[in-house]
């Protein structure tokens, strides 16, 4: 076993990597044997998410031009968490319950984000969600206290800048996986309340909307 | 220093007046990474002797910490004591060290417990905010405001 880790890895000691190994499996089996339908304690610590999103925010910085570039990025990122996020969500609904269900008309699929989705990613369900009064094809899910966006300040010359595109990216999987083309993008609408309050804007596709009508 | 006057930085207040005045957050090199005053009673120092007074400090914590006669145990200095102020001092395992100006009737348990809660504070609004750079002045809106939460 070790000649060929030595051989994978850069460095000598192959501790520094999360490679799976039986060694560690004897309180708790290793994530490839865990069992996907229970969530309880699939649960990971928050400071150490805090820590881990920091470093993505950091590498992300490193790497792109402006604002709305390491937006567009953390969106594409977290398009990866949500296309993951629907697949379990769906897997975990068929299991548990006995009429399982795929949201196929819009407000529903909205609620399925607003508290499943939510519930599944941040352990809470989000705080709103918002129809736009201008615009027919904008809905707003509203999240009082994102927990990615607990600990970080933006600085002045990042004004405008919303780490929260991550869930808007999550939000956008969601929506296409479901077969509700839109896109998706955050921003800080703070209260004196809730500093960190967010919006997540979804403005859909116009054949979303035209399907919605035939379906009415 | 820009100046060289031999006046006192700390002004006389009543010994039994309790009070925290001010937190200085240093650096592992020893630069004044975080300053903030929080009640009235101390002179009104300019940035430039903040910078100078720490690194003093930084100085002295290094030199108690090798005067200790079992080598290799001392964490050096925890609490300065004047007759008009205290200087606490918290050293974190990566050099950091969190100190807290205090009237000498602040209780020790008031103030360790209170460093503890600046420590864990910085580790969330400091540490885990991405546009902080480790050893570098702490610009966080997030920190100050939970620190005045703690401190008020």
């Amino acid at each position: 076993m070790n000649s060929s880790l030595d051989h994978l890895s850069p460095t000598t000691s192959s501790a520094r990597f999360s490679l799976p190994s039986k060694s560690t499996s004897a309180s708790r089996p290793n994530i490839y044997e865990r069992n996907l339908n229970k969530s309880r304690l699939s649960e990971v610590s928050a400071p150490s998410f805090s820590f881990l999103f920091s470093e993505i925010v950091q590498y992300t910085q490193k790497r792109v031009s402006g604002i709305n570039d390491l937006e567009r990025r953390l969106n594409t990122l977290g398009y990866r968490v949500g296309s993951r996020v629907l697949e379990i969500t769906a897997y975990r609904a068929e299991f548990s319950s006995k009429a399982p269900k795929r949201e196929i008309r819009l407000l529903p699929a909205l609620m399925a984000i607003h508290t499943q989705v939510w519930r599944a990613v941040y352990g809470k369900p989000a705080d709103a969600i918002e129809k736009s009064v201008e615009n027919v094809d904008e809905y707003m899910i509203i999240d009082n206290d994102p927990l990615i966006e607990r600990h970080i300040s933006v600085p002045r010359d990042f004004a405008g800048l919303s780490c929260s595109s991550f869930s808007a990216g999550i939000v956008e999987a969601v929506l296409d996986g479901l077969g509700f083309p839109a896109r998706v993008t955050a921003h800080h609408t703070p209260t004196s309340t809730y500093p960190t309050r967010t919006t997540i804007l979804i403005k859909l596709e116009k054949s979303v909307l035209d399907r919605e009508d035939i379906l009415k | 220093m820009t100046t060289n006057s031999a006046t006192p930085v700390l002004k006389l207040s009543s010994t039994s007046f309790m009070a925290i005045f001010g937190l200085w957050v240093i650096n592992k090199a020893g630069g004044l990474v975080y300053q903030r005053n929080f009640a009235d009673g101390l002179a009104q120092l300019t940035a430039n002797e903040y910078l100078v007074l720490a690194g003093t400090l930084h100085g002295i914590h290094a030199i108690t910490s090798r005067l200790s006669p079992i080598p290799g145990q001392s964490s050096g200095a925890q609490v300065i004591e004047g007759e008009t102020f205290k200087i606490n001092v918290l050293l974190t395992l990566t050099g950091t060290k969190f100190v807290l100006l205090t009237s000498p009737a602040e209780p020790a348990s008031t103030i360790d417990t209170l460093l503890q809660k600046i420590y864990s504070t910085y580790a969330e609004k400091v540490m885990q905010n991405p546009f902080h750079t480790p050893e570098m002045p702490i610009r966080s809106e997030a920190f100050d405001v939970s620190l005045g939460g703690l401190i008020g």
